[in-house]
């Protein structure tokens, strides 16, 4: 699960994490007060505007209605207004969100933190996360801070360093010396880059996170290490452990018809193709997606109806699917195992039913326990559904029905 | 000869007075598994299904010789009792439990290295040995006896593949859903391996999926040691990057886990990789030259 950058931050500071502090608003109004605020604070003579969405790149995005880039300066409070006022309720485009970009609904007003001072700032990028191939989490660090990291890790791999935690006995001393010698940090900077490291996994390990990326980890010209930015995914399968993070969830970043799914138990996942589908099993599902692709389609969606295809799940799926205006035709693949193939037929038709009209044709494959029964169920209904046993079967009726 | 679990296997049910233990045991019994038992911690001393429940995995060991033990625990307890199972010398632990925290399954990982026991899954269907026992959640009149392994992340593509193999004249020997979380306890390569020295098995099916590097591992491995032919198969072609589809391991990260990625290291390391899942079986039959009925 995402999490704005403000939330996340106000998550890595409850672990003693040094961060850019900063206040969220919701209007131009709200805006000023917190610069007022975080002035008094922080003592911050300029603030940045920060436009909270659940996508990098920011800074060179764009807001479609302004041109306002999503990252911006603020030297005095009439530009705070006035800055805030060209990203709040602006769709925000940037390398990350896709063409259609997403709604701006908050911004947080954060302090200055690159003044001068008595030496110069340098930025780093740290990541924290699962090395899925040894099955421990691993920091990830650069000095190459504020870029890009897939270019960095591209161009200039030598500049990516990796350290890997045992799970036995969690980070260790020398491991944070070794991350901040390798940034090259010395004296006070030295000392709070390892501090810094320390209570960053701290956070990470306590709060069940998939993963942190902190992207620039910045050295003050006073040299102090504080996170710029913070993106912040938790696992969601550990929620039960943290009930008071369901309410860090911003369902106005999901997509609205897999919000609803989500409410019926179904896994769904929107895409842009022309062919819906619905199947028992997420790799059953994505096979079915690629048939879909081969059959000369394109999927519309990602949806997994689990183990309970009854009438009243595959009605919801239905009501789903057909939501999204691009879909031409659907392919229901269900391989009944456990589950009989004649009752979830019997569930499709009662399904089809209900809903009165559905003016899209239908491709149903049943394979597995009572195929035969549920083939015939299905072409006895007289209902414009197409029915199919073995599976090329049911990719040569999706290539027919598009033609 | 078989892989992993057999007819000699004796195999314990963890969570097994539960709706989904007492379901899938059923199921098992009824297949013809050596189900000798289960654990119910508090429940210990009381019989179900006409077995016995012992209280703790190690009083199971004990008192049955368990060497299997499947579980269907819910994700907060299954660490815990993979853990346990491991402790009490169950030598196969299957997990089928989804939805566990990684950071659980970091400290279960860390726990079984260097113990003599192999975890399958979690979110996996589990191990099924044709004609001998089903240690899983598969429905077991698909998987007839035959002369082809399955290796696979899903478990209705599982199903698929095992009823194509069938219908292609060939059967199966063992199938191993090693699950689709982004950590699991046997890989893909361990279990393509284990299928590789298995005598009965003449060809190999190894079904994965969009995310992480199993399947390219794998296809290195059998490039220099393997000696039976194996069909392949990446399920997410079509998958966005960045999206998680259903399971929790499939999630496209970067340019090395796409499926066309996969598929072409796969293709280069002398796989038969099929682009369309309709066409498994039929594949296979082909590559080991059989004709199909």
């Amino acid at each position: 699960m995402n999490i704005h950058e403000y939330q996340g931050k106000a998550i890595l500071k409850s672990f003693g994490v040094a961060i850019q502090e900063g206040i969220v608003a919701d209007t131009p109004e709200q805006a000023v007060e917190a610069a007022k605020e975080l002035q008094k604070q922080t003592g911050t003579g300029w603030w940045v505007v920060k436009a909270q969405i659940h996508a990098g790149g920011r800074g060179k995005g764009r807001v479609k209605e302004t041109d306002s880039s999503g990252v911006v300066l603020a030297k005095n409070l009439d530009e705070v207004k006035e800055k805030s006022k060209n990203i709040l309720g602006g769709t925000l485009v940037t390398i990350q969100t896709g063409a259609a970009g997403k709604k701006v609904s908050k911004v947080l007003i954060a302090q200055d933190v690159y003044y001068p001072g008595e030496s110069k700032t340098a930025e780093f990028y740290m990541s924290v996360l699962l090395n899925r191939q040894t099955g421990k989490n691993i920091i990830m660090y650069s000095t190459e801070g504020g870029m890009n990291i897939e270019d960095v890790a591209h161009n200039t791999p030598h500049l990516i360093f990796k350290e890997e935690i045992d799970p036995k006995v969690g980070l260790q001393g020398f491991q944070t010396r070794k991350i901040a010698f390798n940034l090259g940090l010395d004296g006070e900077a030295f000392k709070q880059m390892t501090k810094f490291v320390a209570s960053l996994y701290k956070a990470y390990d306590s709060t069940d996170s998939a993963m942190f990326e902190i992207n620039p980890v910045l050295k003050t010209s006073d040299n102090k290490i504080i996170a710029v930015d913070a993106k912040v995914s938790l696992d969601e399968n550990a929620l039960f452990r943290h009930a008071d993070y369901a309410a860090l969830r911003d369902v106005t970043e999901e997509d609205p018809t897999e919000v609803e799914a989500g409410e019926y138990n179904l896994n769904y996942v929107k895409l842009d193709g022309n062919v819906g589908c619905m199947v028992n099993g997420a790799g059953l599902a994505m096979a079915t997606m690629d048939i879909i692709k081969l059959a000369g389609g394109d999927p519309a969606n990602f949806l997994d109806v689990g183990g309970t295809a009854n009438a009243e799940r595959v009605e919801q799926a239905f009501r789903i699917i057909l939501k999204d205006p691009n879909v031409k035709a659907i392919l229901v693949n269900i391989f009944g195992g456990i589950v009989r193939c004649d009752r979830v037929a019997q569930g499709i038709v009662d399904a089809y039913k209900n809903m009165g009209s559905i003016n899209v044709p239908i491709i149903v494959r049943l394979q597995g326990t009572n195929a035969v029964e549920a083939k015939k169920i299905i072409d006895d209904s007289g209902l414009k559904v197409f029915s199919a046993i073995q599976l090329q079967e049911a990719a040569d009726l999706v290539q027919k029905v598009l033609a | 000869m078989s892989v992993l679990v057999n007819k000699n296997s004796k195999v314990i049910v963890q969570g097994f007075t539960g709706s989904e233990g007492t379901f899938h045991a059923t199921q098992m019994i009824e297949f013809g598994t050596n189900l000798v038992g289960g654990v119910t911690p508090g429940k210990g001393g009381q019989t179900h299904l006409d077995k016995p429940v012992f209280n703790t995995v190690a009083d199971a060991v004990a008192k049955t010789a368990a060497d299997v033990s499947i579980i269907f625990v819910p994700p907060a307890f299954a660490a815990d009792a993979i853990m346990e199972a491991a402790e009490a010398g169950i030598k196969v632990i299957v997990c089928i439990t989804e939805g566990i925290p990684t950071k659980d399954m970091i400290a279960v990982k860390s726990y079984l290295t260097g113990r003599d026991c192999r975890l399958v899954g979690p979110n996996c269907p589990g191990i099924i040995t044709a004609g001998e026992a089903k240690v899983g959640i598969m429905p077991g009149f698909v998987f007839k006896k035959g002369t082809i392994g399955i290796v696979s992340k899903s478990g209705t593509l599982t199903y698929e593949a095992a009823d194509q193999v069938v219908k292609a004249g060939l059967g199966v020997t063992t199938a191993i859903g090693i699950g689709g979380d982004p950590i699991i306890g046997t890989t893909t390569k361990e279990a393509v391996e284990l299928l590789m020295n298995d005598p009965e098995t003449e060809g190999i099916i190894m079904i994965g999926e969009i995310g992480g590097g199993m399947e390219a591992e794998a296809a290195h491995w059998i490039k220099a040691n393997g000696t039976k032919p194996v069909v392949g198969f990446i399920a997410g072609q079509t998958a966005p990057p960045g999206r998680r589809m259903g399971h929790a391991g499939a999630i496209v990260g970067g340019a090395d886990d796409t499926a066309a990625a996969k598929m072409k290291i796969m293709r280069e390391c002398g796989i038969h990789v099929v682009d369309s899942p309709a066409i498994i079986g039929k594949t296979m039959a082909k590559v080991l030259g059989k004709v199909i009925a």
